[in-house]
């Protein structure tokens, strides 16, 4: 069978259309609820909602709780540097778009 | 198998102290962390250093390695002597997803696991949390798939080869390739991800898969470039398109389209083609950025004609720069 012959999977585009409540969260990012809100609490990510009940997550948390997961396990940074490497992150993205 | 030379790839010397390993090795891990590094083989690069750290930070497996000398050279065709690993007791990483550089078993290259990946050789040393934490939901696996623009606009789908662990009856962890194809939606945007539920990591013991997920880097396009779901273009005009005023085509990602550039427009004017960007809900926008490109001034006529605009356009273009 060639690659061409497998049939294409479907996934689950993580835009900022998807809408998760906080255990949906906890869930797919595989953490504990209480790091959740520490990661909220830090900064590194910044749901819709006032209380936690009424938190809802978008495909913009998932991908940055998910690098700054990665950024404290395999760079030993802990949460608020890791909020601030992704800040810088997006920042240097964005200027680098400007240049085009 | 092909040697791999741990020192070489951290860049210290044989007798380099742990503290120095380290050092090197967190700031080649700064340098390559795939979430940080634009570098084409980042990835590859991390495990790299996280296989090659994960050797040399333990001193047991360091002393091990150091056993092969300075005589191999990194791709060298190679095979453990028989019996090597007597009197080391190796300690397994702590399990998925705590290793150095973030590599699960099977991650690792033949190398690492021949030497240390070996599950049923070890003595009461031995702690692989497979064993002892009995069933386990697989690791996930992270990534990135390059897509034009044009497959952005039009949605694509891409074959994606991993290397997927893969325990044998001996209880020795290898690992195999895995292929699946994936269909990437229109209207995706750069960085944005795709879950793809249990098609990560197989489980252990009866655990669940864990997911893949897929970061969308888009490929360089000629003219085209985005920001977010906007289209951005460098269109450019001749002088009287922009002095007088004409109706030009204008390329997008769904074909081209005429556009009316005003009277008395300057380089760098932004013109907002709504809704021409990648689709989505709201769909993006194109935005058009006009450079101003004059004739050279090759022939005696065309050297009259700046000759006469010189002096029946009088203009000083850097009067606000205050010269």
């Amino acid at each position: 069978m060639t690659p061409r012959d497998l049939q294409a999977l479907a996934g689950e585009l993580l835009d900022e259309t998807l809408e998760l409540d906080l255990e949906a969260f906890c869930q797919l990012c595989h953490v504990e609820h209480a790091l959740v809100v520490e990661m909220v609490t830090e900064g590194v990510i910044d749901p819709a909602g006032e209380a936690e009940p009424e938190w809802r997550f978008t495909g913009i948390e998932v991908r940055r709780a998910q690098i700054a997961l990665r950024l404290t396990r395999e760079l030993d940074v802990n949460l608020p540097g890791a909020a601030l490497a992704l800040d810088l992150l997006e920042e240097i993205e964005l200027l680098r778009r400007r240049l085009g | 198998m092909e040697f791999k030379d741990y020192y070489e790839i951290l860049g210290v010397p044989r007798d380099a102290s742990a503290d120095d390993i380290k050092r090197a090795y967190r700031k080649l891990a700064r340098k390559y962390h795939p979430d940080v590094s634009k570098e084409a083989d980042a990835e590859a690069k991390f495990k790299e250093l996280g296989e090659a750290y994960e050797v040399l930070k333990d001193p047991e497996k360091r002393k091990a390695y150091d056993q092969f000398g300075k005589d191999w050279k990194a791709g060298q065709d190679f095979r453990p002597p028989p019996g090597w690993d007597e009197g080391f007791e190796f300690r397994r990483p702590g399990g998925p997803g705590q290793r150095a550089g973030g590599a699960g078993p099977g991650e690792f290259s033949d190398f690492f696991e021949e030497l240390f990946g070996g599950m049923g050789r070890q003595a009461g040393g031995g702690d692989f949390t497979f064993r002892q934490r009995g069933s386990m939901r697989g690791e996930d696996h992270h990534a990135r798939v390059m897509i034009g623009l044009r497959d952005a606009y039009e949605g694509t789908s891409r074959t994606i080869t991993m290397r997927v662990p893969e325990m044998s009856a001996d209880g020795r962890v290898t690992s195999r390739e895995k292929t699946v194809r994936v269909s990437i939606p229109k209207g995706v945007t750069e960085g944005q991800r795709i879950r793809l539920a249990g098609q990560g990591a197989p489980g252990v013991g009866g655990g669940p898969p864990g997911d893949l997920f897929l970061e969308v880097g888009f490929e360089p396009h000629p003219f085209f470039s985005a920001d977010g779901r906007n289209v951005m273009l460098e269109l450019p005009v001749t002088p009287w398109e922009a002095a007088l005023g004409a109706k030009v085509t204008a390329p997008t990602l769904g074909g081209a389209v005429d556009l009316r550039i005003p009277a008395g427009s300057q380089s760098g004017r932004k013109m907002r083609l709504k809704g021409r960007g990648l689709p989505g809900k709201p769909a993006g926008d194109q935005i058009v950025t006009l450079k101003i490109e004059t004739p050279p001034a090759e022939t005696e006529s065309a050297k009259a004609l700046y000759q006469r605009m010189r002096d029946e356009l009088p203009m000083n273009p850097r009067r606000k720069l205050g010269v």
